[in-house]
């Protein structure tokens, strides 16, 4: 590995990058700079699509059918075909609308995915920035989301959307307070708060993913981890603002066309960034798995690092899609009871525990 | 559309809105489009926040003059009629009036045709249970179950298809038997619901019943009391979860229900639990009065003589049998024509939704949901 | 005094984990086997149901007793049963059918047109049921729309009765 300049900003340090560098250097940091951001735009348009499917197949084979089959070989065609839709979709809005604030609410919860996906890190030299406040970061841009939704449900001058909007900002704030303190179990074990240390702390073999390395309480973490974040991004048993059987649409129930596209794309891509801090934290980002037999271990490394990220995301937003198509909605308030009186003092002993076992030093 | 008011009261409410500034009350619509209101109901609620203080239900939306219509057509007729009532019983609710016909005109049912109708009675029994069963963990938010319920009950509504033709109105019983004999394949069709239903219920049991999310949701929601559900008339698995011991097949028997061995299972606390957890049972006791028949099933005729026309002797008859819903009761005022001079239908689910103004109130709005998908019932049955 | 208070609170503290340890773990279990019924249906694409509709039209084959719409039985010569009795007509609740009979040449009252109205029909099967001759049956067709309410009525007999 090369030793790589400990600024902020790392380089696009592959292939693109150097010949960009090499034909332009006066103009390069900014020609790389601009490449990586239409890059990093280009695959936050693209994923919703490729989610979109995924959801729909994996939640048909649930339920013992098969999903879109006609548009595309299996399907493949049709969130694309459902996206043009939405685009040709006339907008309306609804009278007595607060018309700015109408039209400010999707672009919200969309940018602030698109914020927290520039600081992941997808490989070795695949990360556009790496601030070293990388968890504090996380943090700050999720309280966008929450923003966007409680805009949306007040600007749709509706009662059904004002509750549904009301519901969700009460469970995201709560559900906050516990993301943050598994991220703080996170950065305590890890001495650092930037995702690119973090990832590097797993190194060596499976068993040093955090998930494994603190005897116990990795395991535990990672399951409060999961609830916390499905409770985050408005999914699995925890959508009660999106309760189709409740309130027919929740916040986002008079928004139509190009609008409701952003929210339901930001849900999705809200979903990828949450599936990839989990693997960054618990799962060892994207360092490939080494379970100690030399020949297997040569084969996984020979696999480029992106692939094993998007690997381990991939099957934690498959654990995403588990929950939501097996469990029955939690009601609202015992929602609140779940974070406040179950997540939280249980976050507390967590963290209380790991203190106690790194200064006694029980780290495998 | 603007709630009717009357003095600023819409409807059917005891007292409008509070006058107190910091009060959060409010009237919402659930409108006769909704997901979870099973039919075409209209649900006015007052809610305080989000308590619901006040229900009052709109109904008439799927009114289709069945009872004016009976009066106008012959007996046999209208058993096609019946059908339409409680659709997800379209069976029994034939086998309610032709048990009144038999009543009036004196005709018996060999030993073979009353077997046939236990038999479809409990599976069709089994199958609303199905239905409701998928139905009521969709509105709660577990989606999956919805298909797996309607996996099982397609093999009912195939073993339907072969005896009678159709997948929603039967229109199969007739006074004194059926119109058909049933198809070889029957049994054997039966048996094999009977060994994927003990797997079935298994797998519903440890998906639904036992998780915890759901156990959380109908606990003591919306309990309704012994005294309470005496007094509204509600029968079947409402009245059951109570702790009343009340079902047709036991305390009134029709047909040969009294040869069959079977439980009546019985609730404590009156809960959604409760309910929920009844009908679970129900579809494992229609499983074992199965067994029950298959075996001992005999040949011989499928029914007494036939008529081309009846026509009942002047007098007033009355039959009830128990509907996946509750007690249908059918009673018919004739003259002694071709036609009745008036068929009154008492269906249970207009009783059982009676009294969702004393349970739901205090509770959620998802517990209101929580609470009309565990007292299951047909909206058009309540119309007619 | 102060023993027992203390004993007071070591109780509360020791009841509330023990029933919070208790529900967490029975919450997790349930959870757990619940996911685990759902993942087998996942992992085993032959217990798909689905059947693709019109791709599979050949092996879409009715019952015997399917109830489609009526239809009068006709032989190799298209000759066929009816005597144009009218039993059908009277027993059809809805009026669904009309049965116009016509004389033949030797003024025996026979079939001319039998009129089925299946924009009307229940599909209740009271007429094939009531007619004494066989002569009309339930047909399995089920693919029976149309975009034009006129071609919804048919005149089932290909031919007249009688000579």
């Amino acid at each position: 590995m090369n030793q790589l300049p400990t600024n902020t900003i790392y380089p696009v340090h592959n292939f693109v990058g150097d010949m960009v560098r090499h034909h332009f250097p006066a103009a390069a940091g900014y020609a790389n700079g601009f490449l990586t951001l239409v890059s990093l735009l280009l695959f936050v348009a693209l994923l919703p699509v490729l989610l979109i499917w995924l959801e729909r197949k994996v939640c048909a084979h649930f339920q013992a059918r098969l999903g879109p089959m006609r548009v595309g070989y299996h399907g493949l065609l049709q969130s694309t075909a459902d996206g043009l839709k939405l685009l040709f979709k006339e907008v309306l809005m609804p009278k007595g609308a607060d018309k700015f604030v109408f039209f400010l609410a999707p672009i919200l919860p969309a940018s602030a995915s698109f914020l927290v996906m520039t600081i992941l890190p997808f490989d070795h030299h695949l990360q556009v920035a790496d601030p070293a406040g990388g968890v504090i970061y996380i943090l700050g841009i999720s309280g966008l989301s929450v923003l966007g939704i409680l805009l949306a449900g007040w600007a749709s001058n509706n009662k059904y959307s004002l509750l549904g909007a009301m519901r969700s900002g009460a469970q995201m704030i709560s559900f906050e307070i516990s993301l943050a303190l598994i991220m703080l179990l996170i950065v305590m074990v890890t001495g650092t708060a930037s995702l690119r240390e973090i990832v590097l702390s797993q190194q060596g073999t499976v068993l040093d993913w955090w998930i494994f390395k603190l005897p116990v309480l990795g395991l535990v973490a990672f399951m409060m981890y999961m609830i916390s974040s499905t409770a985050e991004i408005n999914r699995g048993p925890f959508d009660i603002s999106e309760a189709e059987s409740e309130l027919t649409g929740g916040f986002a129930t008079e928004y139509s066309g190009i609008s409701f596209a952003m929210f339901f794309f930001a849900e999705f891509v809200n979903m990828f960034v949450s599936a990839g801090i989990a693997t960054t934290f618990f799962l060892g980002g994207f360092l490939a798995p080494q379970i100690g037999i030399g020949a297997i271990d040569a084969a996984f490394n020979f696999i480029p690092g992106f692939i094993w990220f998007f690997c381990k995301t991939f099957l934690v937003i498959f654990l995403y899609m588990w929950f939501r198509w097996t469990f029955p909605r939690v009601r609202v308030d015992q929602l609140m009871y779940l974070e406040w009186k179950m997540l939280l003092p249980a976050n507390i002993a967590l963290l209380m525990v790991a203190g106690f076992f790194l200064a006694m030093g029980w780290t495998l | 559309m603007e709630l009717l008011r009357i003095d600023n009261v819409p409807e059917g409410f005891l007292s409008g809105l509070s006058s107190d500034e910091t009060s959060e009350e409010y009237f919402l619509n659930m409108g006769p489009q909704h997901p979870s209101t099973h039919g075409v109901l209209r649900l006015v609620l007052k809610l305080n926040g989000e308590s619901v203080l006040d229900v009052v239900p709109h109904l008439g939306y799927v009114h289709r003059g069945i009872e004016k219509m009976v009066e106008s057509q012959t007996y046999l007729q209208n058993i096609h009629l019946t059908d339409r009532l409680d659709y997800l019983s379209s069976h029994i609710n034939n086998l309610g009036y032709c048990l009144a016909m038999e009543q009036a005109l004196d005709i018996g049912v060999p030993e073979r045709g009353e077997y046939i109708r236990v038999m479809v009675s409990e599976l069709q029994r089994i199958q609303s249970h199905l239905l409701w069963w998928g139905v009521a963990g969709m509105d709660l938010g577990a989606i999956t179950t919805f298909l797996y319920g309607w996996k099982e009950r397609e093999i009912i509504t195939d073993i339907f298809e072969e005896l009678c033709g159709a997948r929603l109105t039967m229109n199969f019983f007739r006074p004194g038997g059926s119109f058909a004999d049933v198809p070889d394949t029957f049994i054997p069709r039966i048996q094999k619901v009977i060994e994927i239903m003990h797997v079935a219920l298994d797998e519903y049991n440890t998906l639904l019943t036992g998780n915890i999310i759901f156990q959380e949701r109908t606990r003591d929601i919306g309990i309704l009391s012994k005294e309470k559900a005496l007094s509204y008339g509600c029968t079947g698995p409402v009245l059951r979860a109570s702790g009343v011991s009340y079902d047709v097949r036991r305390n009134d028997p029709y047909s040969i229900y009294d040869r069959f061995d079977f439980d009546i299972p019985i609730g404590t606390v009156g809960c959604s639990f409760d309910r929920y957890w009844i009908r679970m049972e129900e579809m494992a006791q229609s499983i074992r009065i199965l067994e029950q028949a298959v075996k001992d099933f005999p040949g011989g005729p499928y029914r007494s003589k036939a008529q081309a026309a009846y026509s009942l002797p002047q007098g007033s008859y009355y039959s009830q049998v128990e509907t996946a819903r509750g007690l249908l009761g059918i009673y018919i005022i004739a003259e002694g024509g071709a036609k009745p001079y008036r068929v009154k239908f008492r269906s249970p689910s207009f009783s059982n939704l009676s009294v969702l103004r004393e349970i739901a109130v205090g509770h959620k709005i998802a517990d209101m949901v929580t609470i009309l998908a565990t007292l299951d019932f047909v909206v058009p049955e309540i119309d007619r | 005094m102060m023993e027992t208070r203390r004993d007071g609170y070591k109780n509360i503290v020791l009841h509330s984990s023990g029933h919070y340890l208790r529900k967490v773990a029975t919450g997790l279990i349930s959870l757990f086997s619940g996911m685990g019924v759902t993942v087998r249906y996942f992992i085993n694409p032959s217990r798909i149901i689905t059947q693709q509709y019109p791709e599979n039209r050949a092996s879409l084959q009715m019952m015997d007793r399917f109830r489609g719409h009526v239809m009068m039985i006709h032989d190799e010569n298209d000759q066929h049963r009816c005597t144009g009795c009218g039993i059908c007509e009277k027993a059809c609740p809805n009026g669904t059918i009309s049965v116009l009979t016509t004389k033949d040449l030797t003024g025996r009252k026979v079939l001319g047109r039998y009129i089925y109205r299946l924009s009307q029909c229940s599909l209740c099967n009271l007429c094939t049921e009531s007619c004494p001759f066989g002569a009309i049956a339930m047909a399995r067709d089920f693919e029976l729309a149309e975009y034009d309410r006129q071609l919804l009525t048919f005149v089932l007999n290909k031919t007249q009765g009688g000579i």
